[in-house]
């Protein structure tokens, strides 16, 4: 919370007149029992009607600065908090933004995603409590005490004894409930897995009628997550007659023993009212700070979270003067690539060396975890090699800015994302500025005008979030379509044809031919029958390269490509 | 000052533990909300009464279902309802009597002023007077102790009951009904839904109590002192109500189009973060972060709004309050002159105006926060009485020893009601046989399956198994004769032994490894630095997808069915892999019925029988050869699969 308060720094003027407001609001709310004091001792006692009348006045004068001063600590607080909370998460998405895959794969996807909407949301809310709620504690205690002392200095002795008393209530609960909530916590996410486990098991856990165990599992989780969210719910239980008695308590002896002093003469009756309503001002800010209590560690855990992407250090980052093209157009070579992921034990890929021309197509052909997707990450600059060179059009890829790099590259992904807007709109991601001739076009090549002029809506389509109103098939063809709109140097297809059927395939992989004639097309793949008439096929085994040539050459020379083939092909197939 | 807390303790407007929804979590209640559904930036505390709070369809019905599972607790029930009662009376009867003990006091006080000969302050009384008070504090405390411990127990054992039937219930639904709804919605109302009752339990309930009770009690206790002075506080009442409608309307109005907001923020987030690489690829890096810009800056308005319009509430209920405070301390103080009244009572009546508005702000919070339970205890009521799968036959027929004989007649079959999907199908499989089905996405060769293992029901005609209706058997004997392995490999979080003992319960260790070795698994489950006692995580990243599919084959091998279904087994791994797998396989078939669903044609040239299926109906069968030589569909297919890329040609 600390670290992240830096970000509180343009509201400075702000938080300081909210600082401000919430003292005026403060001495406002401890002059109301002191001006009614004054009722009492001079007005009551003296039975004078006008003075009563006058103070009256006074004290509604002084509530209404109070309820003013109150008003302005919200809305300063409001926009200061929600300012915060808006510069922190504006923050956080653009660092996400810069991040390269690198970071994502080391911190994960989905906690990427709630550190930016929840854990901020979390930090912003409790920035606002403690801009309402929290700084006017010690406000109000230090005013109430120097109010409370000034009118009798020893009946100020109780106070000694009971705030104390109640802060030490308030921290021996606070020490033993959060760690349970922390806990339960941990246990309502075990819950939560066992019943998501459940669900996207369903279908095996019939099969293997294994109905009963998963009960008997959530069962456990289940049981287990009550007991502790009884416990923690019984040991709060303690803390509101707790402190309710401590309060009513005070009260008590501050009439016992006030009235002692009243009647010696030390004290007068109002002061002695007034002096209640002072410590029980302090202490109810004391209940209201532990209201809060269960609130801070876990802002606490939010904002540890979110700074942690504020100190991750994008890895990949642009040249500070970047070298323009000097090569070939659409060349791409890999000279002795060496790449491991962060934390692997073995590196992904080790020493690679290959080109592949304009005009070409080559294809990667490999096991799974052979380092396929690996070695494509790479030209596009997902990832930084360990050592060795990735060039495209005669540059090395981290001499270049990743825009002007990206620029050249049609990448059809593995795994087809789309996004929230139309089917054109989604098409027209590779390129901005394409026409509509030009997205039907592209569409056209990647197979896909069948189905989109089958929906009600044609190009106007709307995809929903995730694209789960399109099958994976028809995906995949708008992923491609989205490539191919850009007319890039280089295209990517990362084994971007596993969803459609054989003969769709084969129709697209025809169409592509044409239409990608002179660019560089690299392929990744676990078909034969696409690598078959490749220009050059890379044969990856194990992050090596086990052979490079045309597929008729590699039957003879490569053996890992004959086992591929040969578990695809018949004898009479592979000639 | 006795009571005063008393109202605040229940939460004052805004700050107090209110089940809010969201963040403001404060203690007392149910667990931390799983981000998981709607709006995960919910409200903080404020929000409990200023989110427009969801209407239950029927409320009624509702509530009363909700009672029928408060029942058992009747006794405990009654325990906590009487214990607040009284709690809150005798917290309430504090003041007044505090009040004699400062009236004797002044008393005393003024008569020695006046001189008054004898005079003197009775210690004695106020002593007495003091030692009562202090013993109705600490059974009021007490009291509300016992009730709030009793309340845990109550509220979380109610709703540990409605997890458990709801999970349950999810057990016994079709999967047609898991088809219609996503994950996330069926989480929220077993999590988010229940634990929006178990809060509400834990605290409203009490609270509405203590409330109602606040209320006539504060008000009892004031006309009994002064009927002039209680008129001047019920005065400001309306005000306060006024107050607290016209804020609550608008806030709700900026909370709504906060929660909007969000909702969009956070759909672009997950958007963005999910397509992360190809945001990265086409260089949309700075698009995307303007369209963010944009949805945050909408955000901010929106949230900074919400958030002062529904903190002006606090500051002005107080306000109202202490212009009540103010008119009764002058009132109050000149009645005491005038001697219709006592100060005792004045300070008591300060103490009864301050703690009168609370509780009514506080039961209208209440009763929208209740409002909202109703609404999500009426969605978990809905999975409740969703239609379950028709219950398993009694007396069922078993088949002793299964054979594996499988028959589909006149099979028919559709998930939507309008569209039809498998018509008059037939076909006999022998003990022993492998079937293979092929056939384009769409043409309904999983289906097959699920009908076989009465995952659906069949709409005509009939399955049998070694010549019984499958109907007529339990769920359970039918699927322990069957053994699946999914294209989706679905693992569990726990060691690699658990995964494969999946299979069959009470599993020896060697019978796991003899199934680990026949799926060809048992080289890289050494090869771990854990073995098998490797825990697989929540998303099983940590091994390939080749290797989760090797345990799920291990996985049916030690499940040793008599009928095996492979439903895309392999396409998930590698050729070269599914060639070591299918020897492996290839055991696992002897002596079984088998049905190999597949995508790669080159899978199952060897099947005894293929089926070619498209648009829900087999339109050719055979062996390969037959099928090849017939030149039909299946050619075509399979010669599209090993073509040329542009000729649809078969390559030599």
């Amino acid at each position: 919370m600390i670290k992240l308060s830096r970000f509180l720094k343009p509201y400075r003027a702000a938080v300081a007149a909210v600082l401000g407001f919430v003292f005026l609001q403060t001495i406002a709310e401890l002059s109301l029992p002191t001006l009614m004091a004054d009722i009492i001792n001079t007005g009551v006692m003296k039975g004078d009607t006008n003075y009563i009348w006058h103070v009256g006045g006074r004290m509604l004068l002084v509530a209404g600065g109070s309820a003013i001063a109150a008003v302005l600590v919200s809305y300063l607080s409001a926009r200061v908090a929600s300012g915060f909370g808006r510069d922190l998460r504006g923050r956080v998405f653009s660092r996400v933004e810069s991040f390269s895959l690198h970071e994502f794969d080391k911190i994960g996807t989905a906690t990427l995603i709630t550190r930016t909407t929840n854990d901020i949301t979390q930090v912003q809310m409790v920035t606002v409590m403690i801009l309402r709620m929290m700084v006017m504690a010690p406000i109000m205690a230090i005013g109430g005490t120097i109010l409370a002392v000034s009118r009798d200095g020893s009946l100020s002795l109780i106070l000694v004894v009971s705030v104390p008393l109640l802060a030490g209530v308030i921290a021996l609960l606070a020490s033993r409930a959060i760690p349970l909530f922390t806990l339960m916590q941990t246990k309502l996410d075990k819950l939560n897995r066992v019943l998501r486990e459940g669900l996207t098991g369903i279908r095996v856990i019939r099969a293997f009628d294994r109905v009963d165990y998963e009960r008997r599992r959530f069962e456990e989780a289940n049981r287990d997550l009550t007991a502790t969210a009884i416990r923690v719910n019984r040991i709060l239980a303690i803390l509101f007659p707790v402190l309710m008695l401590t309060m009513n308590f005070t009260s008590i002896a501050i009439v016992w023993f006030g009235g002692i002093r009243i009647d010696n003469g030390h004290l007068a009756i109002g002061d002695m009212m007034a002096f209640i309503q002072y410590a029980m001002q302090i202490m109810f800010s004391l209940v209201m700070v532990s209201m809060m209590f269960v609130m801070i560690p876990r802002a606490e855990a939010s904002a540890v979270r979110v700074n942690q992407i504020l100190e991750t250090a994008p890895e990949i980052n642009d040249p500070s003067r970047p070298a323009s093209a000097t090569g070939q157009r659409g060349r791409v070579e890999f000279k002795d690539v060496t790449f491991g992921y962060a934390g692997a034990e073995q590196p992904a890929l080790s020493h690679i060396s290959f080109r592949a021309e304009p005009g070409q197509v080559t294809a990667v052909i490999g096991g799974t975890g052979s380092g396929k997707t690996s070695l494509i990450s790479l030209i596009p600059r997902f990832y930084d090699v360990d050592s060795g060179q990735v060039l495209v059009d005669g540059v090395d890829v981290r001499e270049m800015t990743q825009e002007e790099l990206r620029a050249k590259i049609g990448f059809v992904p593995q795994k087809a994302v789309l996004f929230t807007g139309t089917i054109a709109d989604n098409i027209r991601y590779g390129k901005e500025t394409a026409t509509d001739e030009e997205v039907r076009r592209a569409a056209e090549v990647a197979q896909a005008t069948e189905f989109i002029s089958g929906m009600k809506d044609g190009y106007d389509s709307e995809i929903a979030q995730g694209g789960t109103n399109v099958s994976g098939g028809q995906k995949q063809r708008l992923s491609i379509a989205r490539a191919l709109v850009r007319k890039p140097e280089v295209y990517v297809f990362d084994d971007s044809f596993s969803a459609l059927d054989f003969k769709t395939d084969s129709r697209l992989r025809h169409a592509l031919r044409k239409e990608t004639a002179d660019a560089t097309v690299l392929i990744v793949t676990q078909r034969v029958s696409t690598v078959m008439d490749a220009d050059q096929i890379i044969v990856l085994d194990e992050g090596k390269i086990a052979g490079i040539g045309r597929h008729k050459e590699l039957l003879t020379t490569c053996p890992v490509y004959r086992e591929i083939v040969s578990s695809q092909l018949s004898e009479e197939e592979m000639a | 000052m006795s009571t005063e807390q008393r109202g605040q303790q229940n939460g004052g407007a805004g700050a107090g533990p209110r089940p809010g929804a969201g963040p403001g979590a404060g203690p007392g209640f149910g667990p931390g909300r799983d981000p998981g559904r709607g709006g995960p930036m919910g409200g903080g505390p404020h929000a409990g009464m200023m989110m427009p709070g969801e209407k239950a369809k029927d409320t009624r019905g509702t509530l009363r279902r909700l009672v029928v599972y408060l029942q058992p607790r009747r006794p405990q029930l009654s325990v906590i309802i009487g214990m607040a009662v009284l709690s809150t009376i005798f917290s309430i009867v504090g003041p007044k009597i505090l009040g004699k003990a400062t009236t004797k006091l002044f008393e005393g006080i003024v008569a020695k002023m006046m001189r008054v000969p004898g005079a003197h302050v009775d210690y004695t009384y106020i002593g007495r007077i003091i030692l009562l008070l202090a013993g109705l504090y600490l059974l009021s405390a007490l009291f509300s102790y016992i009730q709030q411990y009793i309340m845990a127990g109550v509220a979380q054992n109610t709703v540990f009951d409605m997890r458990r039937d709801v999970e349950a219930k999810l057990a016994r639904l079709p999967l047609k009904y898991f088809d219609s709804r996503t994950h996330g919605e069926i989480l929220s109302r077993v999590t988010n839904d229940i634990d929006m009752v178990s809060s509400t339990l834990q605290q409203g309930v009490t609270q509405l109590i203590t409330s109602a009770v606040t209320i006539v009690g504060v008000l009892i206790m004031m006309l009994t002192i002064s009927p002039l002075l209680t008129l001047i506080a019920v005065v400001t009442l309306p005000l306060s109500f006024v107050a607290t409608m016209a804020i609550a309307k608008r806030s709700q109005r900026y909370f709504g189009t906060q929660q909007k907001t969000i909702g969009e923020l956070n759909g672009h987030v997950e958007e963005m973060y999910t397509g992360h690489a190809i945001v990265k690829a086409f260089g949309r890096e700075k698009r995307s972060v303007a369209e963010f810009g944009a949805i945050n800056d909408r955000l901010y308005d929106a949230a900074w709004r919400a958030q002062f319009v529904s903190g002006i509430l606090f500051p002005l209920m107080n306000f109202i309050n202490n212009i009540g405070y103010v008119f009764v301390s002058v009132v109050g103080g000149i009645m005491v002159t005038k001697r219709t009244i006592e100060i005792g009572d004045v300070q008591a009546f300060i103490q009864y105006s301050r703690q009168f508005s609370q509780p009514i702000v506080q039961t209208a919070n209440i009763v929208n926060i209740i409002q909202s339970t109703i609404a999500a205890a009426e969605r978990v009521f809905e999975v409740l009485d969703e239609a379950e799968q028709i219950p398993d036959p009694v007396p069922a027929k078993v088949v002793k020893e299964p054979k594996g004989d499988v028959r589909f007649d006149h099979v028919d079959f559709s998930y939507k009601p309008d569209v039809p999907l498998i018509e008059d199908m037939n076909l006999e499989v022998k003990p022993g046989e492998s079937i293979a089905i092929v056939g384009p996405t769409g043409a309904g060769k999983t289906t097959l399956v699920n009908l076989l293992m009465r995952f659906y029901e069949v709409r005509d005609g009939r399955i049998t198994v070694d010549g019984v209706d499958i109907r007529n058997m339990k769920r359970g004997d039918l699927r322990r004769m069957t053994g699946m392995v999914l294209q989706d490999t679905w693992l569990f979080n726990g060691t690699i032994r658990d995964n494969i003992a999946y299979g069959r319960e009470g599993a020896t260790e060697e019978e796991i490894v003899q199934a680990a070795k026949a799926a060809r698994a048992d080289r890289f489950i050494r090869s771990l630095p854990e073995g098998y006692d490797t825990v697989l995580n929540e998303e099983a990243s940590n091994i390939s997808q080749g290797q989760k599919q090797l345990l799920t084959i291990a996985r049916a091998i030690l499940a040793d069915p008599a009928i095996l279904i492979l439903d895309e087994a392999t396409s998930n791994v590698d050729t070269r892999t599914e060639v070591l797998i299918q020897r492996g396989m290839r055991e696992l078939m002897k002596g079984r019925t088998n049905f190999v669903i597949a995508h790669r044609l080159s899978t199952i040239r060897d099947a005894g029988l293929i089926l070619v299926m498209n648009n829900g109906r087999v339109i050719e069968q055979g062996t390969h050869h037959e099928l090849l030589a017939k030149n039909g569909f299946y050619a075509d297919l399979y010669n599209s699969q090993f073509a040329k890329a542009g000729t649809v040609e078969a390559v030599g």
